[in-house]
Parts: C-alpha cells; structure tokens; sequence
C-alpha cells in the first residue's frame, strides 16, 4: 500500500481576540512585553492520521472540531505550528461551494477560471469542458452570469469542475447539502466511482447516513484531537453515542 | 488501482514567483477576469481607461502649463516647449505606478475569500493587479504616441529603449511594492492608507508637473542626488528623453549620466525592491489563510 496523506502530530493554534488598537500595543510595550498580546485557542492537538491511496474517510465530529481545519492543512492552505503534513500526487480541495466563483462572470469564464485554479491546464479544460456542462446538467445556463444561478446549480457546476479535475486526493467539506435528490445520487455515485478508481478521498459532513454509504473509515475529531479512527459503522455509532 | 511514482511532498510550500511563471494559465484569466470585472455594466467600459488619464491630463494642462505658465510660449519664454506631451508622458506613467500598486496593495485581501479555501500561489494576485494596470496603460501609451506623431516626433533606437527601461523600472517597483504592502494589509489594514499617502507623494516626487532643473535649482546637489535615487523619477525622465525631447529642437538638458549611471540605478533599486517584497510575502504568506 501507499501512503496518500501523512499527517504526523500536527498541532494548531488559532489568535482569537486580537488587541489591535495602538494603544493596547503601547501599553503593552512600556510593560515590558508582559503576558500574551492575545488570546489562543488550540484547534488541532497532536492529531494523528495516515491515509492509504484509495482509501475513503470521512472526517466526523461536532461543529467546531477541527474538520475543516484538518482539510485545510491536508490542502495545504494552512501550515501547521508544529508537525508534518505530506501529501501525494495532485490534491483538490472542494472546501466550499464554488470557492473561486466569480459572480459576475458567465457559467462558462467561471469553468475556466475554477478549473484553473484547481490545477487544470487549458487543454485539459477545453477537452473536458463538454462533459463537465454535462454533468452538471446545466444546459443554456453555461453562458449567463453565475449570480443569477439558483444555489443548487451552483453547486452542480462547482461540483462537476471540481471532479474533473482528476486528482489523486479529493477533499470534501460540506458540499453535498444544496444539490436536489436526483443530483445527490449522481454525486455519490460519481464519488464512488471515484473511489473505485483508487481515488483517495476524504469526506467532511454531518449527514452521517451518507457518509456511511460513501466511506470506509471514519475519523472522530473532538476538540482538536483525534478520538477514534476505525471502520466508519463504529465511527458513526461512537458519534451517535456521543 | 492507480499507482503515482510522486513523492510524499509537504503541500502549501510555495515557490516564489518561479510559481507564477508555471501557473501562467491561471495568471492570464485572472486579468481577463480583472478586466471584464472592472467595468461590467458601464457604457464606455474600456474606453474609461482613455477618459479619465484624458480628463486629468486637461485639468493639469490647464492649471499649470496655461494659469502657473510652465508652458513655453511667445509671452512665457522661460517655460518649457510642448509642455503638454512633457506632462502626459510623465502622466501615463504615474497612473500606472498608482493603479499597480494601489490595486496590488489590495488584491490579498481583496481575494481572501479564495485565499482561505485553496490553495494556489497566492503572488499570483498583485502581478495581476500590474498586469492589468499594464493592460491599461496600454491605450494611454498610443494617445500619446499620437500627440508625438503630430508634434514631429522623431525618436532614435536609444531613446525608446530607454522608455522601455523606464517602463520596466516602474513595474519592478509596482511588484515588488505591491508584494510587500499586499502581505502587510493581511495584518495591518493601515498599510492601504500608507500606500494612498505614498502614491500621492509619488506624483510629486518627480519630474511630472514640472522639470528636473527646478529642483536642481532650489535643492544643491546634494539632495539631487538624493531627489534621483527614486526610481520613479528616473522612469519619468526616461519617458520625457523618449517622447517629449524629440518632439523639441532638443535644446533641453535631460539630467546629466541619464543613460550611463541612472537608468542601472533605477533598475538595481527596483529589482532589490522586487526581491525584498518576494522575500516578506513568502515570510508571511503562510499565515495569510487564518489571518483573513
Ligand atoms: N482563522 C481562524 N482564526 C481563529 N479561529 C479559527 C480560525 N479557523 C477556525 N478557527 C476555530 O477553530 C475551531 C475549529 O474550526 P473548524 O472550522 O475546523 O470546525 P469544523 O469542525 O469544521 O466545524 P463545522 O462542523 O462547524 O464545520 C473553531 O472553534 C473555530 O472557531
Ligand atoms: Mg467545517
């Protein structure tokens, strides 16, 4: 087996409140540097995670746990206070809904421009352009401004860049919720097919059915450490338990 | 199953600007974006970027070539000839410094939302911001060329060289500044107000509205040399020794060892310029995501 994703004792802390204004600073100076400036707050602790090529996960815990902050390590969009994150192969991260939108530009500049963004180069965008309108099933709309789409067609388009993309490690916060019924299962679908393929996937969400049926491992986080990590029928009964 | 011979690589470790070279796709729809953005429905779209350098360049021609007489005429022997073709050249420039590198300045928080959620060389958004400013100096560079045309323009290969040395100076400077003050504003929002106060000095910090002699004149040497060292002063002489000089009978002085000692000098500072902003944006770039 390969080592995917290595996270090796990573811990982070967040400034929370943030004293500003000159003369807190000043005040602070003359007394001699004493005490912190402001408040921390440990969002990740000792955390612990080795993922294989292929594997699916899904990342559970409470709201304020430290799953979306993990995944921002994993994509590399943070950078951890002390230990290690090692990635391999091309990651994406689909942290939110259509992150690199544009408003203001049509379905089809925000296609090239998402896609970009997630690492495509520009002929592999013009070959796949087709099939991503496809999937997305957005038909006439590719040219209208993005701003007058309704949420769920936002989605479906971010969603469809997004797997598209091709990438070894899929990341996943959250994004499933907007989609209608019909465009949920051709999701889950299309990630399973993903995850047959030897995508390496790791799944954030509180919808705890679905991660079941997607995942084979889950991860519980709680308060920033790592509380269980086994099959994900254990991992979803301990979080109901909870 | 999918087997990648790729090592395990710490992801978020940036390259510098070597990165932006490799995501030149990126960079490119980035700026189309910036300029479809920019005036999105507005009638004169991109024609806003000739009126208003157009509307700046009367205002200014009139209050000091016409009511403060820098402008050479019959009555006002003491002024300077084609003082309007003086002024617009130094102009065009100025305007691409301020845009450059006030939109830079800007473009880290400006784009935060993209920022916090993925990953991509984050250098990537101040040279946009110049890029565009590029794009849009653009046409104010040939209304310019126009006016020369007509005043009997007659440059040599050395002096267009020089404005394009000149050109090159400014937008080293504009990245190197925008990299700089777009990493600071991610901490200190004051540093947006900084740059405002120091494009307004900039206006007048050089030759613009006026001629390098009256410096000389008033300050000594000494302080020249000083008044010199900025890059942007040597940008703008260059462009006065590429378009206005050869539109006259070439009986102006341009500024003693303009070509020999200045321009290198002017390169040399804005290239250090270039590298310290590189080096403090990637010591601060790691931080940008949580800090937005
Ligand atoms: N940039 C930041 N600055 C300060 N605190 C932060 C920052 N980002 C996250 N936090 C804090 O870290 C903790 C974990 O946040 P995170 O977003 O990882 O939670 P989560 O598990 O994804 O929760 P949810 O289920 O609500 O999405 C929260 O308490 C949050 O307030
Ligand atoms: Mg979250």
């Amino acid at each position: 087996m390969t080592i995917a994703i290595e996270v090796k004792s990573i811990d982070k802390q967040f400034v929370l409140r943030r004293s500003r204004s000159i003369k807190e600073v000043f005040v602070w100076l003359i007394k001699g540097r004493k005490g912190e400036l402001s408040e921390k707050f440990h969002a990740l602790k000792g955390v612990d995670l080795e993922v294989q090529q292929g594997e699916t996960v899904a990342l559970l815990g409470f709201n304020g746990s430290g799953k979306s902050t993990l995944l921002k390590h994993i994509s590399g969009v943070m950078i951890p206070d002390s230990g290690t994150v090692r990635t391999r192969g091309r990651v994406a991260g689909l942290i939110e809904v259509g992150a690199g939108f544009h408003h203001d530009l049509s379905g089809r500049d925000n296609v090239y421009l998402n896609g970009a963004i997630l690492g495509m180069t520009e002929e592999q965008i013009n070959e796949r352009f087709q099939s991503i309108v496809d999937f997305a099933e957005i038909g006439q709309f590719i040219d209208t401004e993005v701003k007058f789409y309704s949420s769920g067609m936002y989605l479906r388009l971010a969603f469809s860049v997004a797997v598209h993309t091709d990438p070894e490690v899929f990341l996943v916060d959250e994004i499933l919720a907007v989609g209608d019924e019909p465009f949920q299962k051709k999701c889950i679908a299309k990630i399973q097919e993903l995850a047959s393929d030897g995508k390496t996937l790791v799944v954030v969400s509180h919808d705890l059915d679905l991660v079941s049926r997607i995942c084979d491992r889950g991860v519980l986080l709680d308060h920033g450490e790592v509380r269980f990590d086994g099959p994900i029928h254990e991992a979803v009964a301990k979080m109901r338990g909870q | 199953m999918t087997q990648t011979n790729s090592e395990l690589v710490r992801p978020g470790v940036s390259g510098g600007l070597a990165d932006v070279v490799r995501a030149r796709f990126l960079l490119k729809l980035l700026v189309r974006k910036e300029l479809k953005v920019r005036y999105r429905g507005s009638v004169l779209g991109l024609l806003w970027s000739y009126v208003k350098p157009g509307v700046q360049f009367i205002v200014f021609y009139v209050a000091l070539g016409i009511f403060l007489g820098l402008e050479q005429s019959p009555t006002n022997r003491g002024g300077l000839p084609n003082y309007a073709i003086y002024l617009f050249s130094g102009i065009i420039l100025i305007n691409f410094f301020t845009e450059a590198l006030g939109n830079a300045s800007r473009s880290i928080v400006g784009n935060g939302g993209l920022i916090k959620k993925i990953y991509l060389p984050r250098q990537l958004f101040p040279v946009a911001s110049v890029w565009v400013s590029a794009v849009h100096f653009f046409p104010q560079l040939m209304i310019l060329l126009v006016a020369c045309f007509f005043s009997g323009w007659n440059p040599n290969l050395i002096q267009l060289l020089a404005a394009v040395a000149g050109f090159l100076i400014v937008a080293l400077l504009a990245t190197g500044l925008g990299l700089l003050f777009g990493a600071a504003n991610v901490y200190f929002r004051d540093s947006e107000n900084f740059v405002d106060m120091l494009l307004m000095i900039a206006t007048w910090a050089s030759p613009v509205m006026y001629a390098w002699t009256m410096v000389q004149a008033k300050v000594g040497d000494f302080w020249f040399t000083v008044y010199q060292m900025n890059p942007i002063t040597i940008a703008v002489e260059t462009f006065h020794y590429a378009f206005w000089l050869p539109t006259t009978d070439g009986a102006q002085a341009i500024p003693p060892h303009l070509l020999s000692l200045w321009i290198p000098v002017g390169v040399l500072i804005s290239a250090a310029i270039l590298l310290w902003g590189q080096l403090t944006f990637r010591r601060l770039e790691g931080r940008f995501a949580q800090e937005l």
